[in-house]
């Protein structure tokens, strides 16, 4: 401190702005800020883009690429804009949001003719994505019912820990991914929740689980919902992959579907990310179902007392381009079509790749790559092996040995695979 | 299940920019004390036992609360909320002015309410060099892939160059950590949660007024702040020996937040003195420094102007913090784009700050939006329209100047009783303290229908020049004939 005052005093004395300013000899308030870890999933594309070999894949981050391994635009969202350019006025949306958006995105969630929606007890708002839609959620917990936790699913998407810390909940795991079968511990997550205290917080994907593809059959869901109604678990869903994971986001929504039927009142997160492209755009939705459209009101009121000190109000392009093609019937026609196209091609990958592998000789099993679903495979390789993959074939993923497969495509999956039984085949 | 009946909270947090539905809510939204104050000490459900002992009407809250605590049997589980002890939060004070603005059939009426740029038609404004970015960009098909969690390159470096200026020797020596954010509340927010996580008990001072949503985000970032004395109702000016008074006092190691230019919601700035004195005693206290710059270009015209307190601040050798929001220099309100940017004293500081910048926006919204981050980078980038934007942004400021002008010269003319309305004219900015009280405000939109904040607050930006004259005689009869 003395050191510093006497810094100070130096400079004080000279304020003129002709100060010989030297960077080294003043201590810093920023002495004991550490750097910080590399984000896991998004660290893998910094260090894939520095990577100079011309060999070198990216199956890092859940975003689609097209066969030739090009980030896709969708036709309907280039329409969308063309539209939307220069015609509105850039003017503050509401704090929750365009609202025409909204009630395109619920129905999605919820079905068309939803009498939730009808009756209006869905509390909803346009959110940063699905990261903005958790988080409000998260600080939303920690307002209302600021005794409880969350319980996240083993493994999830690493950055659900964070959300959900930043918001001060305390967080739990749960039994999910079984590494033997690589499938569902169905037995020990039903114990888990039947074990939960009654009452307790959920965190479900809705569909195409993130990192490891695996999703409860029909039956399980039935059978999960029903152990939520005996204890009285709350459910939220984070739906990330409408569409993306069987071509279809009508049967995507199956699970919530489910416990709506069941009654529950669910909490969701929606993002557009993924299904309509609009990674950047940040434009994703944050519901909640209500008693009536009275409590629906005040609930959407505190979940706008949280957005406004975060970010005031959402931004409005990505907003624009969704209800621009969920409102025009011809548009959202376009938009199913490219969703399967996206569904389409990676179940097609799947097949080629485990093809591949299997081709190659492999004594490992790998039907694990065509039973999980959506962007993600859970490959089951050792952080290990994923080194090695990474430096001696120049393959970037990240280090729970997760697959995009949106990043495979019919030029690079025969290399993937040569180089995954290159790793593997000792094991 | 709640009584709801027609009550309207007031309270003098002047939000200008946001819009929620208008709403009655019962006597126990006094409850939902979360939202409005800092409540560290008592979690929510503490303050309903509170509450309910007070009060005569016995809602049940404390059942409903036992209920959703989750000893509740299977039938009742599903049917049951979590969300029954959920009160309406307050209503905007804002929004209830464009509301009721809205629902005003006069052809007087006048709008003072809203905290953007309005042409002399009374238009929103979108501004020609944007339609062209966007066009650009539209030819360009640019794709829409996240952004890093700092945000666009091209964008962070503009914005840097442009709030110290291009040539500042601070920017070659990499000493300023900036990403992206979203507008200037997200990078307030961002800023509010390092502070949090590294100045653990650190306060923030805030002028008295300020903007509404300065203490929201504080609050709820977990931020302790307290006030430094800043209008003065008696000059309609600054208190500055209040304000100094207030800085010295304050614990050493303060964050002080201070408004770059055009506060808000006065409209008066500290001369180029004052700025040197404030940063004196400033670094006297070992404070440092947090601007606010929301207006850049928009107060006087000049952007490298505008910015000459920061970079006065930067030029001492003192590391700060500041927020920057392109929301009215560029009209890209809904877009949300700004920057939170840390002068530090090193390199390898700057460094690690980003980095930890970054880690408290990745479980905030992981990465910022795409669009107008590329509209500011094409503006900016592009010497032609570098050269339009800064003509448009002049454009806009004079006009807000010349209807300044105008209302002044009516209220000298009109005005007998020789009282001094020259504050209008020292005044900078969209956002001005017309010194008048609540009931004077009231009296402003029964009578005359001219809508504003009931601090006194008026937007010039919602002013035309057609009604300068109307708008002086509504004040003079305000100011004289309402008490």
């Amino acid at each position: 401190m003395a050191i510093r005052t006497a810094i100070t005093r130096r400079i004080t004395s000279s304020s003129s702005s002709s100060i010989l300013f030297n960077s080294r000899s003043m201590s810093s308030w920023w002495g004991n800020v550490q750097p910080a870890p590399k984000d896991p999933i998004l660290g893998v594309t910094e260090a894939f883009l520095a990577d100079p070999s011309p060999d070198k894949v990216n199956v890092g981050v859940g975003a689609y690429r097209d066969d030739n391994g090009k980030p896709v635009v969708l036709d309907c969202v280039r329409e969308a804009e063309r539209r939307v350019a220069g015609n509105l006025n850039m003017e503050y949306l509401p704090m929750g949001g365009s609202n025409k958006m909204v009630e395109e995105t619920l129905k999605l969630a919820y079905g068309e003719d939803s009498d939730l929606i009808k009756d209006k007890r869905i509390a909803a708002i346009q959110a940063l994505s699905g990261t903005g839609a958790c988080r409000i959620f998260a600080d939303f917990q920690k307002r209302f019912s600021p005794d409880s936790q969350i319980y996240i699913p083993a493994p999830t998407w690493s950055n659900h820990h964070n959300i959900w810390r930043d918001a001060n909940v305390p967080q739990r795991t749960f039994h999910y991914y079984h590494p033997e079968s690589k499938g569902l511990d169905f037995a020990s997550l039903m114990d888990d929740v039947k074990n939960a205290p009654n009452g307790s917080f959920f965190l479900l994907h809705a569909c195409a689980h993130n990192p490891t593809g695996v999703d409860p059959t029909v039956e399980q869901w039935k059978e999960i919902s029903y152990q939520f109604k005996v204890k009285g678990h709350f459910a939220f869903f984070d739906m990330a992959y409408q569409g993306f994971a069987s071509g279809d986001p009508e049967r995507d929504a199956k699970s919530i579907r489910i416990f709506l039927e069941d009654g529950h009142l669910i909490g969701c997160s929606q993002s557009y990310a993924k299904n309509m492209g609009l990674y950047g755009q940040r434009v994703g939705c944050l519901s909640l179902v209500c008693e009536d459209e009275k409590q629906a009101v005040a609930v959407k009121s505190q979940l706008q007392q949280l957005a406004r000190p975060m970010y005031s109000n959402p931004p409005v392009h990505g907003a624009l381009i969704v209800s621009t093609i969920l409102g025009d019937p011809d548009l959202k026609q376009l938009w199913l079509k490219e969703v399967k196209g996206m569904a389409d091609r990676i179940i097609g990958m799947r097949t080629s790749l485990r093809e591949n592998i299997e081709k190659l000789g492999s004594p490992l099993s790998w039907e694990h790559i065509t039973n999980q679903i959506g962007m993600f495979c859970y490959s089951g390789m050792t952080p290990e092996q994923v080194d090695r993959l990474t430096k001696e074939f120049h393959i970037y993923m990240t280090r729970n040995g997760r697959i995009s497969m949106a990043g495979v495509t019919s030029g690079n999956v025969e290399y993937l695979a040569k180089a995954i039984h290159e790793v593997t085949k000792a094991a | 299940m709640w009584d709801i009946k027609e009550y309207t909270l007031h309270h003098h947090f002047a939000l200008d920019r946001v819009a929620i539905p208008k709403i009655t809510i019962s006597a126990m939204a006094s409850i939902s004390l979360p939202s409005i104050c800092p409540s560290a000490a008592l979690s929510f459900q503490d303050k309903c036992k509170e509450k309910t002992n007070s009060r005569s009407s016995s809602k049940s809250v404390l059942s409903v609360k036992t209920k959703s605590r989750g000893q509740i049997t299977m039938a009742v589980a599903v049917n049951t909320s979590r969300f029954d002890n959920i009160t309406m939060a307050p209503p905007d004070p804002i929004l209830g002015v464009s509301e009721a603005f809205k629902a005003d059939t006069s052809e007087l009426k006048l709008n003072l309410g809203v905290g953007a740029y309005r042409t002399e038609e009374l238009q929103p404004y979108v501004l020609k060099v944007v339609k062209k970015a966007e066009n650009l960009m539209l030819e360009r098909g640019e794709n829409k892939e996240y952004l890093p969690i700092e945000g666009l390159a091209a964008f962070n470096k503009a914005t840097a160059e442009l709030l110290f200026g291009a040539d500042n020797p601070i920017l070659h020596q990499q000493r300023v950590a900036t990403i992206q954010g979203l507008s200037g509340t997200g990078s307030l927010r961002v800023a509010a949660a390092l502070i949090e996580r590294y100045f653990p008990g650190a306060k923030v001072l805030i002028s008295s007024p300020t903007w509404g949503n300065h203490k929201n985000i504080f609050n709820d970032a977990r931020v302790p702040w307290s006030e430094y004395r800043y209008y003065d109702p008696k000059t309609v000016g600054l208190d500055f020996d209040g304000m100094v008074a207030d800085i010295k006092a304050a614990p050493e190691g303060s964050f002080v937040l201070l408004h770059g230019c055009a506060h808000n919601p006065t409209g008066i700035d500290p001369t180029l003195e004052q700025w040197e004195k404030i940063a004196d005693v400033i670094q006297e206290k070992n404070h440092i420094p947090f601007f606010d710059v929301a207006y850049q270009g928009f107060a006087s015209g000049s952007l490298d102007e505008d910015a000459s307190s920061v970079r006065m601040f930067a030029a001492r050798g003192m590391e700060l913090l500041v927020a920057q929001s392109y929301s009215k220099n560029l009209g890209l309100y809904a877009e949300r784009v700004g920057a939170i940017n840390v002068l530090c004293s090193s390199a390898d500081a700057a460094v690690r700050v980003k980095s930890q910048l970054k880690r408290i926006a990745r479980p905030m919204y992981s990465n910022p939006p795409v669009h107008g981050a590329r509209i500011v980078a094409n503006v900016v980038g592009n010497p032609d329209f570098f050269n339009e934007w800064k003509e448009e942004m002049e454009m806009m400021a004079g006009r807000i100047k010349s209807v300044r002008q105008k209302l002044y010269n009516n209220l000298s003319a009109k005005d007998k009783s020789g009282k001094d309305w020259s504050f209008v004219l020292k005044q900078i900015g969209m956002i001005s303290f017309t010194g008048l009280n609540k009931a004077q405000s009231d009296n402003m939109t029964d009578k005359w229908h001219v809508y504003m904040t009931k601090d006194g607050r008026i937007s010039l930006a919602g002013l035309s020049s057609a009604k300068c004259e109307y708008l002086a005689d509504a004040i003079i009869d305000s100011y004289h004939n309402v008490s």
